[in-house]
C-alpha cells in the first residue's frame, strides 16, 4: 500500500493556495476601466514598442480632433475616427479582461487532459490484453481519479465565463454577438449554452462512469476466485473506447474550436487527443519514476521504462504529423476563412507556436530515439518535462489567440493557474494511489508483466 | 589464423542450445560460429557478441536524404528558376518549407532505409549467386548447429559437448 507521504501532501497544499492567490491577483487586476486602458493604449503608442498598430490608431484620432473645425466632412471622419478609437479601446479592455480566464481555463484543461489522456491509455491496454502493462494499471487508475473532478473543473469555468464573466472564452455565449454575427447564429443549433452543458454533462458522465466501473471491477479481480471481473473489464473498456473517440472530439469541438467559432477543422479532435495522449503518458512515466525511487514499485524495471519511453517518442511524433497535416493543408490552400487561425498565431504568438514544434517533436526524436536513453530514469524525466511544458503551450495556442489576442504573456495568472491545477492533480491523485495495493493481484496477465524484458 | 579442425555439435532444441552456449562459454572456448534455422532470442548475448551498430548508420543515412532533400529543392524551387506557382511564396526556402516537407521526410525515410539494408548486405556479405555457406542443410530446417575451433583439444571438447546434450559431434577438417 501507498501512505501519501505528508510532505509531499504538504507541497500540494502549498502549490493550490500560492495558486488560489495568483488566479485571484489575476482577476483583480484584470479589470481595468476605459480610461485606464486608453491610457495604457496612449502610453504604449508614445513607446512605440512593438505595437505601431495601436499608435496609427492612436494618432489620427488625436489629428482628427485638432482638426474638427475644419468643415463637416471632416467633422464626420473625426467622429468615425473617435468612434473606431472606442472601439479599439473597448475590444482591448475585454482582452484584458480576459486573460485571466483564459489562463485558469488553459490550466484546467491540460490537467484534466492528462487525466483523461490516461484514461484512453488504460482502456487501450485493457482491451488490448496487453502483457507489459499491468503492473502499471494503479498508477493509471490513480491519475485517471482527476477525470471527474478535472472535467468538472473545466465545464465549471467554460459556463462561468459566460454566466459570471463577461464572455470571457467563448464568444458565441454572448447573445449580443450571436444577433449581429450571421456564421455564429447559423450555428446556434449546435453552439448554444443548454445543449453545450447537456453535452459536457454527457461526456463527463461516460467517462467517469467507465472510471467508476474499471476501477471497480480492477480491485475486485484482486480478491476474486475466477476471471469473471478481468472479463467484464475487457468489454467495458472496448465499449469504452468507442464511445471515448465520438466524446473527445465533440469535446475538442465544444471546449476548445468553439472558442474560435467562425473557424473549423475536420481533424482538430484526433489533434488534441494526441496531445492529451502524448501528456498523460509522460506523467504516466513521471510518476512511475517518481514512485519506484521511493520503493512503491519494485516490480517495475527499466523494461517498462523502456515502453513507456517508446509511447512518449512516438506520440509525440504523432502529435507532430497531425499538427503538420492540419497547418500544411490550411497553409497550402490558403483559404482566407480557415487561414486567419494560423495567421494571427504566426503574427502575435511566433514563439510559442514555433517553440512549441521545437520542444514537443524536435526535442524528443533526438532525445528518446536511443534505446539505451529511454532506460536511463533522470532522461526520461527531463525529456517528458519538455514535453509537458510543450503541450501546456499547445493548448496555450488553442485558447489565448481567441481570447486574449495579441495581450498575452507567460506571467502571474498564468504560472499560479498551472500551480493550482498542478496541486490539485497531486492531491487527487497520490489520495487515490493510497486508496488500493500497488500492484495487481490476481490479473490473468500480472505475471507476464512482472517478468517482462525487452 | 583460423584453426584448420574444428568440431561441429549439432542440437535439435534452441533451449539446449542456448545452455549448451552458456556451458561452452563458461568453460572458455571460442564459438566460432553458430547455426539455427530462425532467430533465437538472447543467442547474441549468450555469446558475448557486440551490439550491432545498424541502428546508427541509419541515422547517419537518414541525415543524409534529409540534406539532400533540401538542397535539391532549395537549388530548384528557389535558386534556379523561382516561378510564381499558384501563389506560393518562393522567395526563400523557408517560405515555401510546408510544402516541401512531405518531400523531406520521404527522402529521410527513402535513405535510412534503403542505404541501411545495402549496408546490411554488405556487412552480412550476403549477394545473388553468392555460395551458401552452409556446413549441414539441416540447420535451415530444424537443427541447431555450433562450431567451434581445435587446439588439440579435442577430447575435451567433445566430452564436454556430449555433456551438454549436442545430437552429434562431428570432428571436420576445414583445410581443403
Amino acid at each position: 500500500m501507498y501512505t501519501f507521504s505528508n510532505k509531499l501532501k504538504t507541497f500540494s497544499i502549498i502549490l493550490m493556495v500560492l495558486g488560489v492567490l495568483g488566479v485571484g491577483y489575476g482577476f483583480m487586476t484584470s479589470h481595468k476601466s476605459f480610461e485606464e486602458v486608453e491610457t495604457l493604449l496612449a502610453e504604449e503608442a508614445h513607446h512605440g514598442g512593438g505595437h505601431g498598430e495601436e499608435a496609427e490608431h492612436a494618432a489620427p484620432s488625436h489629428d482628427a480632433h485638432a482638426t474638427d473645425s475644419h468643415g463637416e466632412g471632416h467633422a464626420e471622419e473625426a467622429h468615425a475616427e473617435v468612434d473606431e478609437h472606442k472601439k479599439h479601446v473597448e475590444h482591448v479592455q475585454h482582452q484584458i479582461a480576459n486573460r485571466p480566464w483564459a489562463a485558469l481555463y488553459v490550466a484546467a484543461f491540460f490537467f484534466m487532459m492528462i487525466a483523461l489522456g490516461i484514461l484512453a491509455f488504460y482502456a487501450i491496454q485493457i482491451a488490448s490484453q496487453a502483457g507489459w502493462s499491468p503492473v502499471l494499471f494503479r498508477v493509471m487508475e490513480g491519475m485517471t481519479s482527476y477525470v471527474l473532478p478535472g472535467a468538472l473543473i473545466v465545464l465549471g469555468i467554460a459556463v462561468a465565463s459566460g454566466t459570471i464573466g463577461h464572455y470571457n472564452l467563448f464568444i458565441w455565449m454572448d447573445p449580443e454577438v450571436v444577433e449581429h454575427d450571421k456564421l455564429i447564429k447559423g450555428k446556434s443549433g449546435f453552439l448554444n449554452l443548454p445543449w453545450f452543458v447537456i453535452r459536457g454533462l454527457i461526456f463527463i458522465a461516460g467517462w467517469s462512469f467507465y472510471r467508476y466501473i474499471s476501477r471497480k471491477y480492477s480491485t475486485a479481480q484482486d480478491e476474486a476466485g475466477d476471471n469473471k471481473n478481468f472479463k467484464k473489464l475487457f468489454r467495458w473498456s472496448a465499449g469504452f473506447l468507442v464511445f471515448f473517440i465520438y466524446t473527445e472530439s465533440m469535446m475538442s469541438w465544444d471546449w476548445i474550436m468553439s472558442v474560435d467559432p467562425h473557424w473549423f477543422s475536420t481533424l482538430f479532435g484526433w489533434y488534441v487527443f494526441a496531445s492529451m495522449f502524448v501528456s498523460g503518458i509522460t506523467v504516466l512515466a513521471l510518476l512511475t519514476i517518481y514512485l519506484k525511487s521511493r520503493g512503491y514499485l519494485e516490480f517495475v524495471n527499466e523494461n517498462h521504462l523502456h515502453d513507456v519511453a517508446k509511447y512518449m517518442f512516438a506520440f509525440s511524433i504523432f502529435w507532430t504529423y497531425l499538427w503538420f497535416s492540419q497547418f500544411m493543408l490550411i497553409w497550402y490552400s490558403n483559404i482566407p476563412e480557415e487561414v486567419t487561425y494560423f495567421v494571427s498565431r504566426f503574427q502575435d504568438y511566433q514563439l510559442p507556436f514555433i517553440g512549441m514544434v521545437v520542444l514537443n517533436f524536435v526535442f524528443p526524436i533526438l532525445m528518446l530515439m536511443n534505446a539505451d536513453y529511454k532506460r536511463i530514469p533522470w532522461f526520461v524525466v527531463m525529456t517528458g518535462l519538455v514535453i509537458l511544458f510543450g503541450h501546456y503551450i499547445d493548448i496555450f495556442n488553442m485558447i489565448m489567440p481567441a481570447t486574449v489576442g495579441d495581450r498575452w504573456f507567460i506571467g502571474i495568472p498564468e504560472i499560479s493557474s498551472i500551480l493550482l491545477f498542478a496541486g490539485l492533480f497531486i492531491f487527487i491523485v497520490f489520495t487515490a494511489l493510497t486508496k488500493a495495493p500497488l500492484l495487481v493481484k490476481r490479473y490473468p496477465f500480472k505475471k507476464e508483466s512482472e517478468e517482462f524484458h525487452y | 589464423m583460423e584453426a584448420s579442425k574444428v568440431i561441429h555439435a549439432i542440437y535439435t532444441d534452441d533451449d539446449v542450445l542456448m545452455s549448451a552456449v552458456k556451458k561452452v562459454k563458461a568453460e572458455k572456448h571460442h564459438i566460432e560460429e553458430i547455426y539455427t534455422p530462425f532467430p533465437v532470442h538472447g543467442l547474441d548475448k549468450a555469446m558475448g557478441l557486440a551490439p550491432t551498430r545498424i541502428a546508427i548508420t541509419a541515422f547517419m543515412y537518414g541525415l543524409v536524404g534529409l540534406t539532400v532533400a533540401i538542397l535539391m529543392m532549395n537549388f530548384i524551387m528557389i535558386e534556379d528558376w523561382p516561378q510564381n506557382i499558384g501563389g506560393k511564396p518562393s522567395f526563400s526556402y523557408i517560405e515555401n518549407m510546408p510544402a516541401f516537407v512531405p518531400i523531406m521526410f520521404e527522402l529521410t525515410v527513402f535513405f535510412a532505409a534503403h542505404l541501411m539494408v545495402i549496408t546490411f548486405y554488405l556487412r552480412s556479405r550476403m549477394w545473388p549467386f553468392k555460395k551458401a555457406e552452409n556446413p549441414d542443410p539441416r540447420t535451415t530446417d530444424d537443427h541447431f548447429l555450433m562450431e567451434i575451433a581445435v587446439h588439440g583439444n579435442e577430447k575435451e571438447l567433445e566430452s564436454l559437448l556430449a555433456e551438454t546434450g549436442a545430437v552429434e559431434i562431428n570432428l571436420v577438417d576445414k583445410a581443403h
